[in-house]
């Protein structure tokens, strides 16, 4: 997936003609306008709603500058929240990578049980969301969950996953985790497609061991798809909100309440429209900023050029 | 070649689903027709939510074309719009857009915020006849004190509860007790709670994930200081009856031990009750039939056990009329309402979902009385209606019911002292409330 040829040959094209350029111009017209329809003028809209107090005592909303953004400053539960986003992403993030690199490696060889094992890591991801946190949630219940009863058959304690602050987030990280590192593993899987034999037989005749070559070979070789398959995680991790809803409610004391709930939350349940923009506003400059650093790390990863 | 492109587009589309999201524009308003007046007939739209178990958009369907065949100059479309939560939004959005419903079933709580935005009508302005002003006065007055504002009526109760104690009569007679007394004080509940506690058996569960308050606050109320008044910007979440009150709250899990650590589901206590993990559980009147159904031992059911007073604080939703500008429809809207309160119907709707029958009159009904003969516990939570008192709710209502969740949450898990976390509550209200000028 070498992407920096792609760009130079578009360059090179779109100078030569007039005629050329008019029908690239035609041919990104329909996404261009879905772009700007869907997720340009409504970033526009969140920005100018911030900028104003839209809540049950302003019905009429009431230019007030960056009143919203400040408020946030002052807002115990909002910092508890950005808390929460930035550790639900350390927890999540590099584990998931890490577990779903090694899982491919291990899968990329051909055993008999391989297709099953793939299917199997694969499933969760196949699964929505919502279904996914119902089970958990039933597999943390105290006393009768299996997550207790197999701890219970070891002498352990019972323990209120979703009902402590202490486990909460991590129960909630564990479950994430189990849902998408197979996602992840399926990139990794192409990756290592990409990657091809010779170099491991290089090696070999080197005498480097398959810890050797999987630190010196794999993991350079896999940078490119590493670096997509962090930016699709720290994205998702921004985005999470279903298990919210379905396990916690953000709760106990906001101990799971992260970003998007929390503008949901003020949106909807709170009709803090105000608020909730700016918070929106936030959520996409944060994106953006991912948007941005993956741009620029992405140049120097490529083995290949 | 993709790569670019495609995580930009993510990261693009992420944005774009949110904003999507709060600029509303993803709603649509059931998609009734109800634009362009007909001759005669009135075509309202009713937007209801179902937050108990059972068929009952099915059964809600039914009544409203008992009406529709009643009244031939209106036409009613029910739309059967979630739970109370998303009901609240899709009348919220499209009232901004116009396209609000006529009639609503909402949170009898969300009335100030529908105040706030100049979202219902005063039912007063339309009950004009003495017969309607009968009608007006004759709703249990504990049902009021959230339908009310200032000695206006602004919602008609339609789907109300209050809490109940359920215990299970065979581990009373177990332990020990007469299943035919259960614990009428608070000091009762507790030994009653550690008689019945024992290995795989908790004496008790009270649910407080997700909303805590609601079941915090018959503690205050018995406790002899509500955590609300009549006012609609002020709370009461630091005065020391109630900070007394949240100890014993908490105590029933941290010291006496009759409750499992942490929160407990507002799901987990009623499948716990029926699988013989809890003897006693606090749950709302509304799942009594459901209760009644699962649970394969004798059900007792009781009125909350008191301590300065017994109490309970009511819940669920009323019928509002919405302001759509639009007087032939509004005056079908109350006339639906109307209908949809009245004894006969109120009747029908209390037995097939366990909720309370909104008025006296209610229980005077021929069905009513063959029900309460086949099911007694039905009438506790009637009995106890004269000791019911005002649920949470004011400006940013549910803002303000989330603060005092949090801090009751703190206090359960994580080892803070109730006056702190509720002086730390009252600080968070005060703040949200000062905007509100009455």
């Amino acid at each position: 997936m070498p992407s920096s040829t792609g760009q130079k040959g578009q360059k090179k094209r779109g100078g030569k003609s007039g005629r050329a350029g008019l029908r690239a111009a035609l041919l990104l017209a329909p996404s261009a306008l879905i772009l700007l329809i869907f997720t340009l003028w409504p970033m526009v809209v969140a920005v100018y709603h911030s900028l104003f107090l839209s809540d049950n005592a302003h019905p009429v909303p009431v230019f007030a500058g960056l009143a919203n953004f400040t408020a946030l400053g002052r807002d115990p539960v909002f910092v508890q929240v950005m808390r929460n986003t930035v550790l639900f992403i350390v927890g999540t993030v590099p584990v998931s990578m890490l577990i779903a690199m090694v899982l491919a490696v291990a899968l990329n060889r051909r055993y008999r049980l391989t297709p099953f094992f793939r299917l199997a890591l694969f499933h969760p991801v196949v699964l929505p969301m919502v279904s996914a946190a119902s089970i958990w949630l039933f597999m943390y219940t105290p006393d009768y969950g299996i997550v207790d009863k197999v701890l219970a058959l070891f002498g352990g304690p019972q323990i209120n996953w979703l009902g402590e602050p202490g486990t909460a987030l991590s129960a909630i990280m564990l479950m994430t985790i189990w849902k998408q590192v197979g996602y992840f593993m399926i990139f990794y899987l192409a990756g290592l497609q990409n990657i091809g034999q010779d170099p491991y037989e290089a090696a070999a005749v080197d005498g480097a061991g398959p810890v050797k070559a999987f630190r010196s070979i794999t993991v350079p070789l896999l940078m490119p798809t590493s670096l997509f398959v962090f930016i699709i995680a720290m994205v998702d991790a921004f985005q999470m909100i279903d298990q919210l809803y379905v396990m916690t409610q953000g709760g106990p004391s906001n101990g799971t309440n992260m970003l998007l709930y929390y503008i949901y939350q003020q949106a909807f349940a709170f009709s803090n429209l105000g608020k909730a923009s700016a918070l929106s506003v936030i959520l996409i400059v944060i994106l953006l900023v991912v948007a941005v650093l993956q741009t620029l790390a992405d140049k120097r990863v490529h083995y290949e050029s | 070649m993709k790569k670019l492109p495609r995580h930009m587009m993510k990261v693009l589309v992420g944005a774009m689903a949110l904003t999507l999201l709060l600029s509303g524009c993803g709603n649509q308003a059931g998609g009734t027709p109800k634009t362009g007046q007909t001759k005669s007939v009135e075509k309202l739209t009713f937007d209801f939510p179902v937050a108990v178990a059972g068929p009952l958009a099915q059964d809600m369907t039914q009544l409203v074309n008992e009406f529709n065949q009643a009244n031939p100059d209106i036409h009613v479309t029910p739309v059967f719009s979630g739970d109370y939560g998303t009901t609240m939004t899709k009348v919220q959005t499209g009232f901004k857009s116009g396209n609000a419903p006529d009639v609503a079933v909402l949170l009898s709580t969300d009335m100030n915020t529908l105040l706030d935005n100049h979202l219902i009508l005063p039912i007063n302005g339309f009950a004009a006849s003495q017969k309607d002003q009968k009608w007006l006065n004759s709703f249990y007055p504990a049902f009021m004190a959230n339908s009310t504002l200032n000695g206006t009526t602004y919602g008609i109760p339609f789907q109300r509860s209050t809490l109940l104690l359920y215990y299970n009569k065979n581990e009373f007679q177990k332990a020990g007790l007469n299943p035919n007394t259960p614990p009428k004080t608070w000091s009762e509940l507790v030994a009653d709670g550690k008689a019945l506690t024992k290995a795989g058996q908790w004496g008790l569960e009270i649910p407080t994930s997700g909303l805590t308050y609601w079941e915090f606050q018959p503690f205050a109320i018995e406790n002899g200081q509500n955590v609300v008044g009549d006012a609609a910007n002020k709370v009461y979440f630091d005065q020391p009856k109630v900070v007394q009150a949240l100890q014993f709250f908490a105590d029933l899990s941290l010291k006496d031990k009759i409750e499992p650590p942490g929160l407990i589901g507002w799901a987990t206590a009623p499948d716990d009750f029926a699988s013989g993990k809890a003897a006693m559980i606090y749950h709302s009147s509304g799942s009594l039939t459901q209760i009644l159904k699962t649970a394969k031992f004798p059900v007792g059911v009781a009125m909350l056990p008191g301590n300065v007073r017994p109490g309970t604080p009511t819940g669920g939703g009323n019928l509002y009329v919405i302001n759509t500008k639009n007087k032939a429809r509004e005056k079908a809207a109350f006339k639906f309402v109307k209908w949809m309160s009245s004894p006969e119907v109120a009747a029908k709707w209390a037995i097939e979902t366990g909720y309370i029958g909104t008025s006296p009159p209610v229980y005077e009904t021929a069905q009513m009385k063959e029900y309460l003969q086949k099911t007694p516990q039905g009438d506790v939570a009637r009995q106890q209606l004269q000791y019911a008192a005002k649920e949470l709710a004011t400006h940013d209502g549910q803002e303000i019911q989330q603060i005092l969740s949090t801090a009751c949450q703190k206090v359960l898990t994580q080892n803070v002292k109730p006056l702190e976390a509720l002086t730390a509550a009252q600080n968070q209200a005060d703040a949200l409330l000062s905007k509100f000028k009455d």
